[in-house]
């Protein structure tokens, strides 16, 4: 019974969980405009826009109020005819560079942008430098007879662990 | 004692690292607009919706934009000092109602007080937009150019009133053309 019960409570779980997905999915397929293609571009430009209110997210994936607001102001300005960059540069102009979501490349932001191949750089340094540290400490030896007379008896032993083991599985079978 | 000594000084940065992190602010996005003209707009005003109102009127005058609305509960915390500095008549305070259903906004007021020498009529946000603003409230002090001066994200407190508000209005009142010096080492002050 009690093998029996627990894939029921794990596949009510799992049902559970898709009608949750599904409501979420139903929301976020409220149709914004008519026109798929200008969509598609406000989804673009959306995607490069971060949302002031939840940081972690842009503007395309937020449903904040904030971010709708901002949504349609893309919206609008692409009906006007602006391109992808004034309509960025509008939105850094009211909210500083932190609205997008990918920071520009300038000397505020080298660090940033050069950090992660400087930190691989050290470490990759390191690495070889220890590695090669460690070679030069180890040597090649032969081993000695008491050393040789180890090794083959454990492998010895194991050989027959084996047999034995292949013998049992045999006569069960 | 070199084998110790770099673990430890890596672990002594990272924790001061860690440590100014403690005290930064990631939710405060630095407004641009510091040191800009304000953006122009032309609102309807809240006790008047057929007259319209224009920031080019205040042009001469150091004057607070309080962005606010009755659906806004941290706007109650700091509506008490609002209401205190209007009647101590340190500055005009403007208010923008941001988002908000004008009947509500004005039952708002006349429950909480209005401190407001005018309100304007922000329906849509786009006036809120096009000040960068993304939290209510947030306040901006604007001088006599219509320059802004300095922005406060999130409700006013009295610490920072006391410390930053009014310092940056003492500044902007008293100094034609503005103290540039003076203003950013107030402001400086404050920010820490």
């Amino acid at each position: 019974m009690l093998v029996l019960k627990r894939p029921l409570v794990l596949l009510s779980l799992v049902l559970l969980m898709l009608v949750g997905m599904q409501s979420v999915l139903a929301k976020q397929a409220v149709p914004m405009s008519e026109d798929p293609e200008m969509e598609a571009i406000v989804n673009e430009i959306s995607e490069e826009l971060r949302c002031l209110v939840c940081q972690n997210q842009t503007i395309a994936d937020s449903n904040a109020e904030l971010a709708v607001d901002l949504k349609n102001q893309v919206r609008d300005m692409v009906k006007a005819g602006k391109t992808q960059d004034d309509i960025v540069d509008y939105m850094v102009e009211r909210y500083g560079d932190f609205v997008r979501y990918r920071p520009p490349v300038k000397p505020s932001t080298y660090m940033l942008w050069v950090g992660p191949f400087i930190l691989l750089i050290v470490g990759i340094t390191l690495l070889m430098r220890n590695l090669g540290k460690r070679k030069k400490n180890t040597t090649d030896a032969p081993l000695s007879d008491e050393e040789s007379q180890k090794l083959k008896s454990i492998l010895d032993a194991n050989l027959v662990v084996t047999k034995v083991k292949n013998e049992a599985e045999g006569t069960q079978s | 004692m070199v084998r110790f000594s770099i673990p430890l000084v890596i672990f002594i940065v990272l924790a001061g690292f860690l440590y100014a992190g403690l005290s930064l602010k990631p939710r405060e996005v630095p407004s641009p607009f510091i040191n800009k003209s304000a953006p122009d707009f032309q609102l309807q005003k809240l006790d008047n919706m057929n007259e319209l109102f224009s920031n080019k009127e205040l042009l001469g005058k150091v004057w607070l934009l309080n962005v606010w609305a009755s659906w806004c509960v941290a706007c109650r915390q700091e509506h008490p000092l609002l209401v205190n500095m209007a009647r101590n008549g340190t500055v005009p305070i403007y208010g923008l109602n941001y988002k908000d259903v004008p009947t509500q906004a004005r039952r708002w007021l006349e429950e909480h007080g209005n401190p407001y020498a005018l309100s304007i009529v922000d329906y849509e946000g786009k006036v809120g937009i096009d000040y960068g603003v993304y939290g209510v409230p947030e306040t901006f002090i604007i001088d006599r150019e219509g320059m802004i001066r300095h922005k406060v994200i999130g409700p006013l407190t009295r610490t920072e009133l006391r410390k930053c508000v009014l310092p940056v209005i003492e500044v902007l009142e008293k100094s034609e053309p503005v103290n540039v010096v003076a203003l950013s080492e107030v402001r400086e002050s404050c920010s820490s």
